[in-house]
């Protein structure tokens, strides 16, 4: 089919896109390095050779900008990837991965943890921990809500979250103004800036485990999106496979909140955007944006710590680039026949 | 395959929809079921296909009870048309009638070679296979119910629900739409629809079940069972009921606004 073939070429296009995406973020930053020395770098950690660049350079290319880079990477891409699974689970264009309520979670662990004078790792843990907890309530509440499924959900979450973040106010209001509120309303704008191979370490699995289900259950999700009576009567177990897609977008989320604080709008703007370039299908809709997501967030990071020589938070360029771009999308005419 | 109705009863509460109904429908049958709205129709359907559970009764398929059959296997021997409808997110055609294919595909993979074919040869059966590469939000609403159906179609069960496959039509695509269906009854499948149009019920039905308030009131042939009595009697309204072609067909007119022409008629010979 004409259509498949021009989708796959888009994704490989995209796939293309973040590699150039990647070596271009490595040249930029306070010391700018160039595309030889960066490729050299590379190359030299699977074929030994001469360095032709200085050890700061490398030191600076391997500890600082190589886990940032990859963090934008996986949270970009872990993020959008839950969006678009659960705006087809949820039948619903407008879901976002915060739903229900892994974010307004996440904030709190984080929260308590910088009250409690908690480590960097303790803070990430306790942000990861508690988004769990968040969504685990909202899904056991939303069990006991009569009526529509899907409206259950929803509104347990936002009932849920809506507590966790009234909890997050109270932390504040109680912490210490000098050190620990700032800390608090610094991690909730959301940021890359203290990111380390710890915080890989610690993010990778769950996002891997999260991440291969949602890419394999897409044909799925294409069926969900038809209502959960009509996708029944197809053969498709529609609450089994939204509880495993609820679990695995929790697990991507809670990852990457729990590393970059929060950062709204790339889990509803990138599906969205992928849809207009690939269409509704999910086989497509969830290669591209995953592959989106990862460009968008790591674009929008290396502006983030670049444009001004202070960092800008993520979450606020998020919503900065993310809230015009989709009026933009919205008030346009659809195209798509 | 057959589907054999025996004693369904099914309340919301308090409220009793459906009252020990009763029918059978064959191979190469089209069964229709009339009456007014609310009478119990959609709930019927819930319960055939494992939507709604706590019935009373039995569904018998070829004589098996499918109470408590999975969903997947139900699939296979039920599918479901619904009213054309907007769905959340725009497919190509193609794809909507690809997701048909579901239960044929295990939940960790996509669509194959083979499923595709089916869906080519759905589209070609319904001579719908340009609209392909069309969004499925835009097309007209009697191309949209024949996307449904080959949706129905590359199912492979051999038992089809559809609810009032042609209540949104305008009168061309109705007339399209039942005539697929009735020479999709005339190839082997068993197929129940839930109608509105008495007219139409007649010339395409071969069995018909009339219910009101959740109770079957006649079942039949559509020759044993039409009357104007029972038009009376399911919708409240009087008709005369006109046999044509030796009785291949017959047409309801509602009885005052004939009455009232042909009135105006002597009286305008009369005057002039």
């Amino acid at each position: 089919m004409e259509q498949s073939k021009r989708n796959t070429f888009i994704i490989i296009g995209l796939g293309v896109l973040l590699i150039i995406t990647i070596i271009i973020s490595f040249q930029l930053g306070r010391y700018p390095i160039p595309t030889k020395e960066v490729l050299g770098i590379a190359l030299s950690k699977l074929f030994p050779f001469e360095p032709f660049w200085t050890d700061r350079v490398e030191m600076v290319l391997i500890n600082i900008r190589l886990p940032r880079i990859v963090l934008a990477c996986l949270v970009g891409c872990c993020l959008s990837a839950a969006g678009a699974a659960y705006q087809g689970v949820f039948q619903n264009p407008m879901a976002a991965p915060d739903i229900l309520g892994a974010s307004a979670g996440a904030a709190f662990g984080a929260a308590l943890a910088i009250y409690n004078y908690g480590s960097n790792l303790m803070l990430t843990i306790s942000a990861f921990f508690f988004s769990l907890l968040t969504v685990s309530l909202v899904y056991l509440i939303s069990r006991r809500v009569k009526g529509n499924r899907i409206l259950g959900l929803i509104l347990s979450g936002i009932i849920v979250g809506s507590l966790f973040s009234a909890a997050t106010s109270f932390i504040k209001l109680v912490a210490d103004p000098n050190e620990q509120l700032p800390a608090i309303t610094y991690w909730l704008m959301g940021s890359l800036a203290g990111a380390k191979i710890g915080d890989i370490k610690f993010v990778i699995i769950p996002m891997f485990v999260g991440l291969v289900p949602l890419i394999l259950l897409r044909w799925r999700m294409n069926v969900l999106t038809m209502g959960d009576d009509e996708a029944k009567t197809m053969g498709v177990n529609t609450n089994q496979i939204r509880f495993i897609v609820i679990i695995c977008s929790t697990l991507v989320t809670a990852a990457s909140v729990s590393v970059s604080g929060m950062i709204g709008w790339v889990g509803l703007v990138i599906p969205h955007l992928s849809r207009k370039l690939v269409g509704n299908n999910y086989n497509h809709l969830m290669p591209a944006s995953i592959l989106f997501g990862a460009i968008f967030l790591l674009l929008v990071d290396n502006v983030s710590r670049n444009l001004l020589t202070t960092e800008i938070p993520l979450g606020i360029l998020t919503a900065f680039i993310g809230a015009p771009f989709f009026i933009y999308l919205i008030t346009r005419e659809d195209e798509t026949s | 395959m057959s589907i054999q109705v025996s004693g369904l009863s099914f309340s919301y509460g308090e409220n009793q929809v459906l009252d020990h109904v009763n029918f059978t429908a064959q191979d190469n049958q089209l069964l229709s079921i009339l009456g007014p709205n609310g009478v119990g129709k959609t709930t019927l359907f819930r319960c055939i296909l494992g939507l709604l559970n706590g019935y009373q009764g039995q569904i018998l398929l070829d004589g098996t009870d499918i109470e408590g059959l999975g969903i997947e296997e139900r699939a296979k021997l039920i599918a479901y048309i619904p009213q054309s409808h907007y769905p959340a997110f725009n497919y190509s055609v193609f794809d909507m009638v690809l997701m048909g294919t579901s239960v044929q595909v295990s939940a960790f993979s996509l669509p194959g070679k083979k499923q595709k074919w089916l869906v080519e040869t759905a589209l070609n059966r319904l001579g719908i296979n340009h609209l392909k590469n069309r969004g499925f939000t835009r097309i007209s609403g009697g191309e949209k119910q024949l996307v449904l159906l080959a949706r129905a179609l590359v199912q492979e069960a051999k038992i089809l629900i559809m609810d009032e496959p042609t209540s949104n039509l305008d009168f061309g695509n109705q007339v399209r739409v039942l005539t697929e269906i009735k020479s999709l009854a005339k190839e082997g499948y068993t197929i129940v629809q839930s109608t509105h149009n008495p007219d139409q019920t007649f010339l395409f039905s071969d069995r018909v079940l009339a219910m009101k308030e959740g109770k079957v009131l006649a079942s039949g042939t559509p020759g044993e069972i039409f009357t104007a009595d029972l038009i009376h009697s399911l919708y409240g309204v009087d008709v005369e009921m006109e046999s044509l072609y030796h009785d291949q067909a017959r047409v309801c007119i509602p009885k005052g606004v004939v009455e009232e022409e042909r009135e105006k008629e002597h009286l305008y010979q009369f005057c002039s």
